[in-house]
């Protein structure tokens, strides 16, 4: 059943321009970003030889791309989750989900998956413009799988935000809003914090994404995306079956 | 109507409420409805048929009261319960950027058919809604009649026990309400189905019982039988170019009671079951009354209402004396 609504909810969201427009914007920024630091790569290449323990071909164009596709989504996937439930709720449709016999978990996680499986494309993209070095060069594969899974994670836990906030309202626009509002807040949590040990950097997404953009997965970064995602996916279960359940 | 009895119960809702804050949309709804019925709900806009509808479905918790489906909790078992449900809202649950096909085939998936059952499930839903030629269209393409078909098509796709319509006539051209009405008196006969509107012919046309609704309260819940028998009884209307006195027509009329509408129109109640069609029919002939209209004088539903409400006040003021 779940698999009914992602897919429902892919048809719908590459039958909107928006899907398109998101893909196509991405590829135009990144595509830019990778032909640059290639550029700026051949230019440091002689010194770079004579410096032991010099920084790679990754670290020096890939990664880069990773971060700046971190900041992209960020404003992005607002727009992708806005219409998640909030535009169902304003056209009415969700009437057809909720009398039909599954269950508000099955359509949260149809939902959640569907966005999921949107930025994946994203992230392969970005991988795939990265690889193509290979043709030329040697790549730090691990290194590069470190950048997309914490792209994915970061990703997965933007989906579960967006799909809480668009439960809450019946206007997409304010959905997107307050979404972005959200990912602002958990990105910048911890620029207050002068002192290094303030637990305020554990809140963080951002240096929790740095993590993997340094090519170190640990446990304690799996273990916030993974609060994070659940989190807000059992909100979001929470609130839409607040609609059926006696309050 | 002796099978009726027999036949399984399919609805079974106890004493729902419902209220927004202070406001009580719906108080104490009860209905209970077999296969092989079609129970009409009436009433003014803002009665409280939609809400009742939306409890009814699972789309919204009641404050208070239960529904069964078929024997099955809606609030407990949702998902069983609403497996056997086929539901049109108010507003048809249409993704415009769909086409029918697609969208009833998703109808159809949302309410687990398997594959072998997707095809000929949509082939006999676009067909009895008439749609046969409209598979490839996009449903925000169509007009508002077709896409009121395709909700219609959307709620009958899984063949289920209940059907549950909000509005279905409204928006459609009368010959398309002639084809929607013969189609919810088909399914009536091997489905229960509930069906709301604000026209009251709609409900003598289509529906086996009636429940009237008023201000979130049951005013009236008989067969259409008693609804007619409540419209007017064997009460007249005639009309008269030259209208003798009231008392004269009334002596003719086998001491009916008369009122007059207008100048030339008059309602006729008659008295101690007597029939006085005959003797007004003679008497405006001998006499050269121009007699031009004589009919069953049916009360409208705005009648309908004054009397059902009017008549609850009067006995709310009799059992507070």
């Amino acid at each position: 059943m779940i698999w009914t609504i992602v897919t429902k909810e892919m048809r719908t969201l590459f039958a909107s321009p928006l899907a398109w427009v998101v893909l196509a914007f991405l590829q135009i920024i990144l595509a830019w970003i990778f032909l640059t630091r290639v550029d700026y790569f051949l230019t440091i290449q002689a010194q770079l030889s004579r410096v032991p323990n010099a920084p790679g071909l990754t670290e020096i164009v890939v990664v880069p791309m990773f971060g700046i596709a971190s900041i992209v989504l960020l404003m992005s996937v607002p727009l992708l989750t806005m219409r998640l439930v909030a535009e169902e709720r304003r056209n009415q449709t969700m009437a057809m989900l909720m009398s039909a016999p599954i269950s508000m978990t099955q359509i949260a996680l149809g939902k959640f998956l569907a966005t999921l499986a949107f930025l994946a494309i994203v992230g392969s993209l970005i991988a795939l413009m990265g690889l193509s070095l290979l043709l030329g060069g040697k790549l730090d594969l691990g290194l590069i799988a470190a950048n997309l899974l914490g792209l994915l994670l970061l990703t997965g836990s933007f989906a579960a935000i967006g799909l809480f906030v668009s439960c809450l309202t019946t206007q997409p626009v304010v959905a997107a809003i307050g979404t972005l509002a959200a990912f602002l807040v958990l990105w910048l949590a911890n620029i207050a914090a002068s002192d290094p040990d303030s637990p305020l950097h554990l809140l963080s997404l951002l240096k929790h994404f740095e993590n993997f953009m340094n090519g170190s997965i640990a446990v304690t970064d799996l273990i916030y995306f993974a609060l994070l995602t659940a989190t807000f996916l059992i909100l979001s279960i929470r609130r839409l079956d607040a609609d059926r359940l006696r309050a | 109507m002796t099978t009726t009895a027999s036949s399984e119960l399919t609805v079974s809702a106890q004493s729902l409420t419902r209220t927004y804050g202070a406001h009580r949309a719906v108080r104490d709804v009860s209905l209970e409805l077999r296969r092989g019925e079609v129970l009409g709900l009436l009433g003014p806009n803002g009665a409280g048929k939609t809400t009742t509808m939306q409890m009814l479905t699972g789309n919204l918790a009641p404050t208070s009261g239960e529904v069964r489906i078929c024997g099955i909790d809606l609030i407990d078992l949702p998902t069983q319960a609403k497996s056997r449900i086929g539901y049109l809202p108010e507003v048809p649950p249409l993704y415009r950027e769909l086409k029918v096909d697609e969208y009833l085939r998703l109808a159809g998936r949302l309410h687990k058919l398997k594959k072998s059952a997707l095809k000929p499930a949509v082939e006999r839903a676009k067909n009895g809604c008439g749609l046969a030629d409209m598979g490839k269209r996009l449903i925000g393409s169509l007009s508002k009649g077709y896409q009121q078909r395709v909700g219609i098509a959307q709620a009958i796709i899984h063949d289920p026990d209940v059907i549950i319509l909000d509005e279905p006539t409204i928006g459609l051209d009368p010959n398309q309400i002639r084809e929607i009405r013969a189609l919810i008196r088909d399914l009536g006969r091997d489905h229960s189905v509930i069906l709301s509107t604000h026209i009251l012919p709609e409900v003598e046309a289509v529906c086996d019982r009636v429940q009237i609704l008023h201000r979130g309260e049951v005013v009236f819940y008989d067969s259409i039988a008693g609804l007619k028998q409540f419209r007017g009884g064997q009460a007249l209307q005639i009309g008269l170019r030259n209208p003798p006195p009231v008392a004269e027509l009334a002596g003719a009329a086998a001491d009916a009671e008369v009122d007059a509408i207008n100048a030339n129109l008059f309602r006729v109640r008659p008295r101690g079951g007597v029939d006085p069609t005959d003797t007004l029919v003679r008497a405006a002939v001998e006499r050269n009354w121009g007699l031009y209209l004589l009919q069953p004088a049916l009360a409208s539903l705005e009648e309908v209402f004054v009397h059902l409400t009017q008549r609850e006040d009067h006995q709310s003021e009799e059992t507070s004396a």
